[in-house]
């Protein structure tokens, strides 16, 4: 059912925000090392960094971003918005994308989660958004479309995005993960779903994977919190990201997934301690989630750069006025197309779809 | 802030739900059930002839209608009521006085978990209708409100106390509810995944609501799990519960109230014959190429206040839209009326269900 694709279509990606990746890509090595990697260096990271070898990769760092990037942009590559650079060089169709503190997980019968490979089968298998399949995934092993649902509706759309989850430390926000010091999520839940049209997810940049060629230019490196920092409760770039990517997909017809896979996170940071960072975060969804709910997208609109320029519009006009992080944001959408256009799309076909 | 759930030894609602079955058989199938059900009253809807007598296992504490009772205490407007088909269940629903439905077909069993333990259905159907669901944002760990689970990163606070739950609806292992031509296509096909999760569908989305497993709020849903007309002398079948859920989920989205979907799972252990489950459906897998459109496109008036309000209105759009693509929907608009009508002379307004019925067997 689904398309084979071949190991050169992909691109893994990962912005390095510790400078030691000796244990990530060597526990992630039977699973990554079929494909090319893309390594971004996180220009704040002093030191140098530490990569074991026999792989196949290209390692960028501030050098190289500001080689590319220059001064033209608003954007700054920094921090977990590292990685967007990764994407923006990539020529390959998809890309996948983990946090550098995740390692492969296993599955309840003890078998380590080749979570590539899920991805990868995640989104080469359609998406059903527009209505939903009580069995969950209809084109998984097993599984098919339950009765009630339309025919003319089987053989869904092409999945734009993949969000997968995290057993161990799960991506809660500090003050959840503050409250319930010890909790940790080990319920692994074996199924991957579409997330129906209309609706928005918190998309988590954790463990990702996207069809580079489909929505590139929608996954924005744009929401830089003032307290911005290096644990993923001092940020909220990826949730950001991840609704514009579900409007725009939705406008355009696209799926998202959520579900397996699932990748280990390790533990990391002090979610007190990021509490006095991450508020400002958790404040800004009070106004964001409603904005992005209300946001509508023009007919005319048939490409992902006109959408999120349609959105980088209305997050200006219509948040612009209640915090600055916001017009900041409208303005570092509009540099990612121009950036796009320029340096991204150059061997890859623009996303019209 | 979620909070885990305490379990409790005791069963929950037991004097607050009814379990509803139809049947046309027996129901042997209460055995196994015994150990989970024998605390809760029991509405058993006698499908097919009334003159044969359903036997139901020593025990039970229980009220039986067949046709005939069906007949008497509706009288004219019991042609709302299906014949010779398991949508005859909805009579259930309108005479219990209860607050919370149950409902199982009678060849649902037992089920077990990856762990090997017997799955006690009722008591998840219990807890998610007490727990409230979240349809305004997806919550990527599924039911945040479960033990070991919470509310993900840039989930808004203000969404985080949820909506009430008005319906669960449980999955089934084994014999999955396909419809004909993908039983045709994959007779062999057994549901063996289990997928440890509850999850509340989104609001404005639609899905295909299975009358196997499914546990309600009467107070807040109940009029509007009608289960149209099926069976005999109509032109479709098995189509009953999935009208009843798309009615249910388009109010349910207006009037800001959950529907879940997930655990619990129960064993389902006969596959109905393809063959005569193509001919009832054959009308259906037509039609709802425009009925899911038309239920997409449904909006209700800011004075549908109530159910029964919300529903007369569909029922009107039904006979305006969809009364061209067949005049079963005109009859289907016409029952919808009736049902309410019957409906709210079995239930007027003010008596409330807390009300315990004795459950005297008939």
């Amino acid at each position: 059912m689904s398309l084979a694709i071949k190991d050169d279509e992909v691109d893994i990606v990962i912005g390095a925000l510790r400078s030691d990746l000796t244990t990530f890509m060597n526990e992630w090595r039977p699973m990554f090392s079929r494909f090319h990697l893309i390594i971004v260096k996180d220009p704040d990271l002093k030191e140098e960094l530490k990569i074991p070898e026999g792989f196949n990769l290209d390692v960028y760092g501030k050098p190289d971003i500001d080689q590319v990037v220059g001064s033209s942009t608003s954007i700054l590559f920094s921090g977990y918005l590292c990685r967007y650079f990764g994407y923006l060089v990539s020529r390959k169709k998809y890309i996948i994308s983990v946090d550098d503190d995740c390692l492969p997980a296993r599955d309840p019968k003890g078998f380590l989660v080749d979570a590539v490979a899920q991805n990868i089968s995640n989104l080469t298998n359609p998406a059903t958004p527009f209505f939903f399949n009580t069995l969950y995934d209809p084109y998984a092993e097993g599984a098919d479309f339950v009765r009630g649902y339309p025919f003319s509706l089987r053989g869904g759309v092409k999945c734009a995005l993949s969000c997968g989850l995290w057993l161990n430390l799960a991506d809660h926000d500090a003050p959840t993960q503050a409250l319930k010091a010890r909790q940790r999520n080990s319920r692994y839940v074996d199924a991957v779903m579409t997330v129906p049209a209309g609706s928005l997810i918190p998309i988590s940049g954790i463990n990702i994977a996207f069809e580079r060629e489909a929505v590139g230019p929608a996954l924005v490196p744009a929401l830089k919190l003032a307290g911005e920092g290096k644990c993923r409760w001092e940020t909220m770039e990826d949730i950001w990201s991840g609704l514009c990517v579900k409007v725009v997909c939705d406008h355009l017809g696209l799926g998202v997934k959520t579900g397996l896979p699932y990748i280990w996170r390790t533990d990391r940071g002090d979610p007190i301690a990021s509490l006095k960072k991450e508020w400002e975060g958790v404040k800004l969804m009070e106004e964001v989630i409603p904005f992005f709910q209300s946001v509508r997208l023009p007919r005319e609109a048939t490409t992902v750069e006109e959408c999120i320029v349609e959105v980088a519009n209305a997050v200006k006009e219509r948040l612009g006025s209640m915090d600055p992080v916001f017009a900041r944001a409208a303005k570092a959408m509009l540099d990612w197309i121009k950036l796009w256009q320029s340096v991204g799309s150059s061997s890859s076909r623009s996303s019209a779809v | 802030m979620a909070e885990p759930s305490t379990i409790s030894p005791a069963p929950l609602l037991k004097d607050e739900l009814d379990i509803v079955i139809p049947t046309i058989r027996n129901l042997d199938f209460l055995e196994m059930w015994r150990p989970f059900f024998q605390p809760y009253h029991l509405i058993i809807v006698q499908d097919g002839d009334p003159s044969k007598t359903i036997k139901v296992p020593e025990g039970f504490d229980y009220e039986l209608y067949n046709r005939n009772d069906i007949n008497r205490i509706l009288g004219p407007k019991s042609s709302c009521i299906s014949f010779k088909d398991s949508a005859c269940r909805c009579f259930g629903y309108m005479v219990s006085k209860k607050k919370y439905i149950y409902t199982i077909d009678d060849d649902c069993f037992v089920a077990k978990d990856p762990s090997g333990k017997d799955i006690n259905a009722l008591e998840q159907h219990i807890k998610n209708l007490l727990c409230p669901s979240t349809p305004f944002f997806f919550n990527t760990l599924y039911d945040p409100y479960r033990a070991g689970a919470d509310f993900v990163r840039g989930y808004p606070f203000s969404l985080r106390e949820g909506v009430p739950t008005a319906v669960s609806h449980g999955l089934w292992l084994n014999i999955p509810d396909y419809d004909a031509p993908t039983q045709l296509v994959k007779p062999l096909e057994r549901n063996t995944r289990y997928v440890d999760a509850i999850m509340t569908i989104p609001k404005g989305t639609l899905f295909p609501m299975c009358g196997m497993n499914l546990a309600f709020n009467r107070e807040l849903i109940g009029p509007a799990m009608y289960f149209g007309l099926m069976g005999d002398g109509q032109p479709i079948g098995r189509y009953d519960d999935m009208w009843a859920g798309w009615c249910t989920k388009v109010i349910c989205d207006h009037l800001g109230l959950g529907v879940k979907t997930g655990l619990p799972y129960i064993w389902h252990s006969k596959a109905s014959n393809p063959f005569v489950n193509l001919r009832k459906e054959y009308k259906g897998i037509y039609w709802q190429e425009e009925l899911i459109p038309f239920f997409q496109s449904v909006t209700l008036p800011k004075d549908c206040t109530s159910v029964q309000k919300c529903y007369i209105e569909i029922s009107k759009q039904v006979k305006a839209k969809l009364g061209k693509v067949d005049d079963y929907f005109n009859k289907l608009a016409d029952a919808m009326v009736t049902w309410i009508e019957a409906w709210d002379e079995l239930n007027p307004s003010g008596a409330k269900s807390a009300e315990l019925s004795n459950g005297a067997s008939k």
